[in-house]
């Protein structure tokens, strides 16, 4: 186990980027996560996967701060984010893309693009990233929420690389999508992957998933109940798919 | 030349009166509509800043000297400044509770205000000076229209546009139309919202402060000269549409006009009329004329 508070974590490969540690989440009174424990490595790409209501996107709401109620620990290259403020968690390096897509109605396409402030050095610039996304170039004065749904997941996706976050948590962007949008955004990940970004993604389009993902971890309940590398995966598919209901 | 059997002269003066009160509502009911947009809180004390810009002008000139430009520059910031401390210290306990609360916590401190105010200074209202460069009149032929009365329109219409600009077309106003939106995921870019809630309640405040400022002249300045005007702001804010920005300065300004026209012809009716627009709106577009339908 390596120590998770070392000086330079993230320059070390086997120092998880993100180590979420006996993470609780309430709403209210429901209590959905009941402690679950997830390791990301710098660049891998880890997927959730799990039933609907398994926890997977309070997971990641939860490393953002944004649900009402959390406790456990959640260490972002070594940081300790439990206790901050949800404002203060992204400025960490980490970036989220939300299930909904978070696209927001009263701001343009360029506003949506130019929202996110930098959290650090080595975010892309708009051109930049209308160059990886370039049917937004055409469409950057209308509002948001008028580009078509893969407009908008490309808008979700490519509006948090210019934080400079290096660690992504993509919530289900194949949602909805045609399948030829979800070919593009899949060349996006792996990209992205490329590039060395490290992303935590929940999908439930679990073919999709196995194109892109290097580890996963099923959750059940608000619990982690399994986790598989590729290999594992491939040779328990079955049996997996019977426990994910797919 | 009379229109409908009513002197020119009449119908430009009440005109022009009905234009400087639809300033004041303008001015008002925008900070009210940025106010409600960001912290879904009913500023019941919002006609109270008004005052209290209107007595900081008066105490800072009586006390510290300073002339009324002074005043209307410094007298919103101060205001802005209670106004924060106010919401840092209580409104935000209370935001996603029943929004009752927020209306009888701001309505509480109405009743401070004021009252403190009248203990103070007495019901009767405090005369203040209009500058001296702005004294007089101007015969434009068809009307004698006072300057004062004038600067306060260009005033109120600048100090409008200049905030619709900064929250339409600035970098901290997407941030802030963010914030409204969707406060959560707006947290989670890293975009600091307790402080922008925060300077939403100063900024709004400011505006009802300088609105006051601005009144000190025309009106004596008094406890209740608020609540005078912020029953008239919300049912201007309820046309408008709730949280509308361009819905509040427009229909803030129009209403001003139908009410002076309302009282050429039948005076009696002008102080009801706003209302009777209000049930009308309601009844005919709930949302409010530049309300969005929740989709």
């Amino acid at each position: 186990m390596p120590d998770p508070a070392g000086a330079t974590p993230a320059t070390d490969p086997g120092s998880p980027m993100l180590a979420i540690r006996g993470l609780q989440a309430w709403y209210g009174e429901s209590h959905v996560l009941h402690g679950v424990d997830v390791d990301v490595r710098p660049g891998e790409v880890v997927t959730l996967l799990g039933r609907n209501g398994a926890g997977k996107s309070t997971t990641l709401k939860a490393v953002m701060g944004i649900v009402p109620r959390r406790s456990g620990s959640i260490r972002i290259e070594g940081r300790e984010t439990i206790r901050m403020r949800p404002y203060r968690i992204s400025r960490c390096g980490v970036a989220f893309c939300p299930e909904d897509r978070g696209i927001y109605a009263t701001l343009s396409v360029l506003e949506n693009l130019e929202l996110p402030p930098r959290v650090r050095s080595g975010g892309l610039g708009t051109d930049a990233i209308l160059d990886l996304f370039p049917n937004l170039r055409e469409r950057l004065r209308s509002a948001g929420t008028k580009l078509s749904g893969g407009e908008q997941q490309m808008l979700a996706i490519g509006r948090i690389l210019r934080t400079g976050a290096r660690l992504l948590l993509l919530d289900e962007p194949t949602e909805g999508l045609a399948p030829s949008i979800i070919h593009q955004i899949g060349n996006t990940i792996h990209r992205l992957k490329e590039q060395g970004y490290t992303i935590l993604l929940v999908e439930q389009n679990v073919r999709f998933a196995m194109t892109v993902a290097d580890r996963y971890f099923v959750l059940d309940q608000g619990q982690v109940v399994a986790t598989h590398d590729r290999l594992s995966f491939e040779r328990n598919f079955d049996s997996l798919m019977a426990r994910l209901g797919v | 030349m009379d229109i409908f059997g009513v002197p020119i002269q009449a119908m430009m003066g009440q005109l022009m009166l009905g234009i400087v009160n639809g300033s004041f509502y303008a001015v008002l009911s925008l900070g009210l509509a940025i106010i409600f947009g960001v912290l879904k809180i009913v500023n019941f004390a919002h006609g109270a800043f008004f005052m209290l810009g209107a007595f900081v002008a008066f105490l800072s000139g009586r006390y510290l000297g300073l002339d009324y430009w002074a005043a209307l520059f410094l007298a919103p910031l101060i205001v802005a400044c209670i106004g924060m401390a106010f919401e840092y210290l209580f409104l935000r306990r209370l935001y996603g509770l029943d929004p009752i609360y927020g209306l009888l916590l701001t309505f509480s401190l109405v009743l401070v205000l004021e009252g403190g105010f009248r203990v103070a200074f007495g019901s009767s209202g405090q005369p203040y000076p209009t500058p001296e460069a702005l004294r007089g009149t101007i015969n434009l032929g068809f009307m004698i229209l006072p300057i004062y009365r004038a600067f306060v329109v260009v005033a109120a219409v600048t100090m409008c546009l200049a905030t619709w600009y900064m929250i339409e077309r600035t970098r901290l106003g997407s941030s802030l139309r963010a914030a409204t939106e969707r406060p959560d995921l707006t947290q989670a870019f890293g975009i600091n919202v307790p402080l922008l809630v925060t300077l939403t309640y100063g900024g709004g405040v400011g505006l009802a402060a300088f609105a006051g400022v601005l009144a000190a002249p025309i009106f004596h300045v008094n406890p209740s000269m608020g609540s005078n005007l912020v029953i008239i702001i919300f049912a201007v804010v309820v046309i408008g549409g709730l949280g509308s920005i361009v819905g509040a300065i427009v229909t803030g300004l129009a209403l001003g006009i139908v009410e002076g026209f309302t009282r050429v012809f039948y005076s009696e009716f002008s102080s009801t009329v706003v209302f009777l627009v209000m049930v009308a709106v309601l009844l005919l577009r709930p949302a409010g004329l530049f309300g969005r339908t929740e989709g």
